[in-house]
């Protein structure tokens, strides 16, 4: 933050007193409170609307910086997107021994349905959050890949707003890049995938599981920016593998899809037959062509921890280029080499499942007591193909505003990549904040908040 | 844009709880006069006859006084008939049709529904009723006056118009029809002017309805049963008017049909046409002569069945099941059944009250 490039914006700051800055944030949160701007919290009686605690105190990021950080997004859709098709189609990565084919093939999340279909511009993640975190060197990693359904671009923009409302006198001639027009892009994406007999007026809709989801907010923001319906499972029938929705004049052909409904839970037919979210025969009607669908079907095998290890020898294999933004060093413990090393400094990393109870079994290693080591060398020793090791990041931190002080907290930062024929990255992205003092923790269940992220324009 | 047919019913269902909420809390507002006995109490029974929720009251509480009908009717969120249930059924639809309504529509009912939740049982006393009441009923009225300048003017505002007059025009034939056998004391002999007790029931009645003001313009002399009832069911200018209600429906839904070419909706359609019809073809006098309570128990049935083919038109509803069978609960998430799906069986149990 002590950069050029921020020099005016902390001037800018420092002269707004401390009483005005409070009152700033305190009609931030209500404001946000009022428009609803939420995500649900299920307690133990009722859902509850809560809102993502807003810290006013920006991010800002330089245009040289964001140059890079947008290249290294690109490269790695580009290349998530190649592997898509390559494991769907000819499997060479996995004939060429880059990655172990049962941890694709074995993968809950491949679909063996998809292999040999087309979709349009080879593109299978058209949405997609890539979440970053920045060493103690300042050096951006990336930590993991969301390529599936990704939440949080609906506060990026609307963080703006606010931001835009509470503080024009920061924000002028600041030269901000601006992040409202995620809705047109997205939409443009979803009529560049639409199937050529929708003509040239494709029906867009955003499917939704329903307004007991935690990220109904996003959806309809996403609907409402787009201008598109947002529909639920039941306002959409499959006819002739045609997809329709049920409108006051009768059924409605529909051909774009943003569907923030799980692969499993699509199609009873096709997937998991207890689920009532979806739509039957949909899957029928996408592998006809009939209908697009953002994300593709089967794109959560390239987001999880175990394939996310080898992405850097994917952008090297597809695109023969070294990564623009690095992985979070990682060992993959199924290889001999780096089960050694885990084990011989388990005291010093981060020791996690890949399996899909994700989140669950992690040892971090300086937090971990003797017992719990021995424990965990037990498991690698085991079972080692399902570990992966990382050093502790040492996330940086950002000026953040705490009970009414200034104090330095914990920063990640999720970005947002469009691709329809190509791809187009939000100028911006979503900053999560730990709140708590010391913790690296930026989720909003336990504490976190988020912030404005600032990408500044080029003025050379 | 073709308009989700879920979409239509929710803004529908908006408009209905919005316009039941401002109702209720007229009612509860008049309360004071209203409820008088012949004795000159105040009857706080009457209310819950009103509603026909006498045993959803008596399930939790022993005795109908001040304290027990205001709390049922104000914030008992278990109480589907409370003023908390209706604005929160009214959000509910208002959040899933926040695509389709404008932010500061939706941002008033949130608004709205936030403070209500805030409310403690000891700021809704008798005393206090007056000015919770007048402030719900100002809610309401900024919802409608914010809906009026800022709805976008396409199906939508179509189907939240039929919504709030077939809503209006149903509470209009309830406030009569609950006062209608203390005010017409015997078929035919009702006196000309009333007593001094019924004036002052009337009026409460009007006032109730805001036409208190509007009905003396018409009648600066005199007030009888029959120039109050036929106001409130025939005067062409009163707002709250049954006909002027009908009016509108008919003119929103043959307008609906010819503008967006809708296919759907000729049943309800002749409904309307026939309850305008029926409305316009007999006078007050012979309306009280045969029995007012039977012609607005057909009223209220009429509109029912409106409702049901306007659902079936354009909502994908399905029709009623035969009765014997209970209609299964098709809706995927509780809630929305909850918000939507029991208007129409609620309108039922309310045009049995006598």
């Amino acid at each position: 933050m002590e950069a050029a490039h921020t020099a005016l914006i902390r001037e800018r700051l420092a002269a707004i007193d401390f009483d005005d800055l409070r009152r700033r944030a305190a009609d931030v949160e209500r404001e946000l409170y009022n428009l609803g701007i939420t995500f649900l919290v299920y307690s133990e009686k009722d859902a509850v609307d809560r809102i993502l605690p807003f810290d006013i105190i920006p991010r800002v990021i330089s245009a040289q910086e964001w140059a890079h950080l947008d290249a290294g997004v690109q490269q790695r859709v580009a290349t998530l997107n190649l592997f898509l098709h390559d494991i769907y189609h000819d499997q060479k990565i996995l004939k060429d021994g880059i990655i172990p084919p049962e941890l694709v093939l074995g993968n809950p999340n491949f679909r063996p349905q998809m292999v040999g279909l087309d979709i349009p511009h080879n593109t299978y993640i058209h949405i997609m959050g890539v979440d970053l975190v920045r060493d103690r060197h300042g050096t951006f990693r990336v930590l993991e890949d969301n390529g599936r359904v990704p939440s949080g671009v609906s506060y990026v923009v609307e963080n703006r707003h606010m931001m835009q409302r509470i503080f024009p006198d920061l924000m002028q001639g600041i030269g901000i890049r601006p992040v409202d027009n995620y809705g047109h892009k997205l939409l443009e994406a979803l009529y560049e995938i639409a199937p050529a007999s929708a003509g040239d007026d494709p029906q867009g809709a955003l499917l939704s599981p329903g307004a007991y989801n935690s990220a109904y907010f996003e959806h309809i923001f996403l609907a409402r920016e787009m201008g598109v319906p947002l529909v639920e499972g039941r306002d959409l029938v499959v006819e002739n593998d045609r997809v329709y929705m049920k409108t006051t004049d009768g059924l409605a052909p529909v051909h774009s899809i943003y569907r923030r409904i799980g692969d499993d839970f699509l199609d009873p037919r096709a997937f998991n037959p207890d689920s009532l979210l979806g739509v039957p025969g949909i899957f029928d009607a996408y592998r006809k062509g009939n209908v697009a669908l953002a994300n593709a079907i089967g794109t959560g095998v390239a987001d999880d921890k175990a394939v996310y290890c080898y992405v850097p020898r994917m952008i090297k294999y597809y695109l023969d280029q070294d990564p623009i933004i690095p992985n979070v060093d990682t060992r993959i413990c199924r290889e001999p080499d780096a089960l050694q090393y885990t084990l011989d400094h388990l005291d010093e990393l981060v020791v996690k499942p890949v399996g899909e109870a994700g989140g669950y079994g992690i040892t971090i290693g300086p937090r971990a007591s003797k017992a719990e080591l021995e424990d965990c060398r037990t498991k690698l020793l085991a079972d080692p193909a399902n570990y992966i090791s990382q050093p502790v990041v040492d996330l940086s931190v950002c000026p953040t505003m705490v009970d009414g002080d200034i104090e330095p907290r914990h920063v990640d930062l999720r970005p947002f990549a469009i691709t329809g024929s190509k791809t187009w990255v939000l100028p911006g992205g979503l900053t999560r904040v730990a709140l708590k003092r010391g913790t690296l923790i930026v989720n909003s269940s336990q504490g976190g908040g988020s912030k404005d992220t600032w990408v500044l324009e080029d003025r050379a | 844009m073709n308009l989700l047919a879920r979409y239509a019913e929710c803004i529908f269902w908006m408009a209905r709880y919005m316009e039941r909420a401002e109702n209720l809390a007229r009612i509860l507002d008049v309360q004071e006069t209203f409820a008088r006995d012949s004795k000159g109490d105040i009857n706080w029974l009457s209310i819950v006859q009103l509603y026909a929720d006498e045993t959803a009251f008596f399930e939790r509480h022993s005795e109908a006084t001040a304290e027990t009908v205001i709390q049922f009717y104000v914030l008992d969120p278990q109480n589907t008939s409370s003023l908390t249930s209706m604005i929160r059924a009214a959000r509910e639809n208002a959040r899933i049709l926040r695509p389709w309504i404008s932010t500061e529509m939706w941002t008033q009912i949130n608004v709205f529904y936030n403070k209500l939740l805030e409310l403690k049982p000891k700021d809704v006393t008798a005393r206090g009723l007056g000015r919770i009441c007048a402030w719900i009923k100002e809610e309401c009225q900024t919802h409608t006056g914010i809906t009026e300048g800022t709805f976008y003017r396409d199906q939508g505002w179509y189907f939240y118009q039929m919504g709030k007059y077939i809503e209006r025009a149903d509470q209009t034939t309830r406030l009569l029809d609950i006062k209608y056998h203390t005010l017409v004391p015997t078929v035919g002999d009702a006196p000309p002017d009333g007593s001094t007790l019924d004036v002052s029931q009337w009026c409460t009645v009007l006032r109730s309805a805001a036409g208190y003001h509007a009905f003396r313009r018409v009648y600066p002399r005199g007030m009888s049963p029959a120039t109050v009832a036929g106001f409130m069911l025939f005067n062409e200018g009163f707002p709250r008017s049954v006909v002027m209600c009908v009016r509108q429906i008919d003119g929103f839904l043959t307008r609906l049909r010819s503008r967006y070419s809708l296919r759907r909706g000729a049943a309800a359609m002749e409904s309307v046409d026939e309850l305008l019809g029926a409305l316009l073809s007999r006078p007050i006098e012979a309306v009280i002569r045969e029995g007012l309570h039977d012609y607005l128990d057909w009223v209220q049935r009429q509109l029912i069945l409106i409702t049901s083919e306007i659902g079936q038109a354009f909502f994908g509803l399905e029709p009623p099941a035969p009765p014997a069978v209970e209609a299964p609960a098709t809706s995927q998430s509780g809630g929305q059944s909850q918000s939507q799906g029991d208007g129409q069986g609620q309108s039922q149990t309310q045009a049995a009250v006598p």
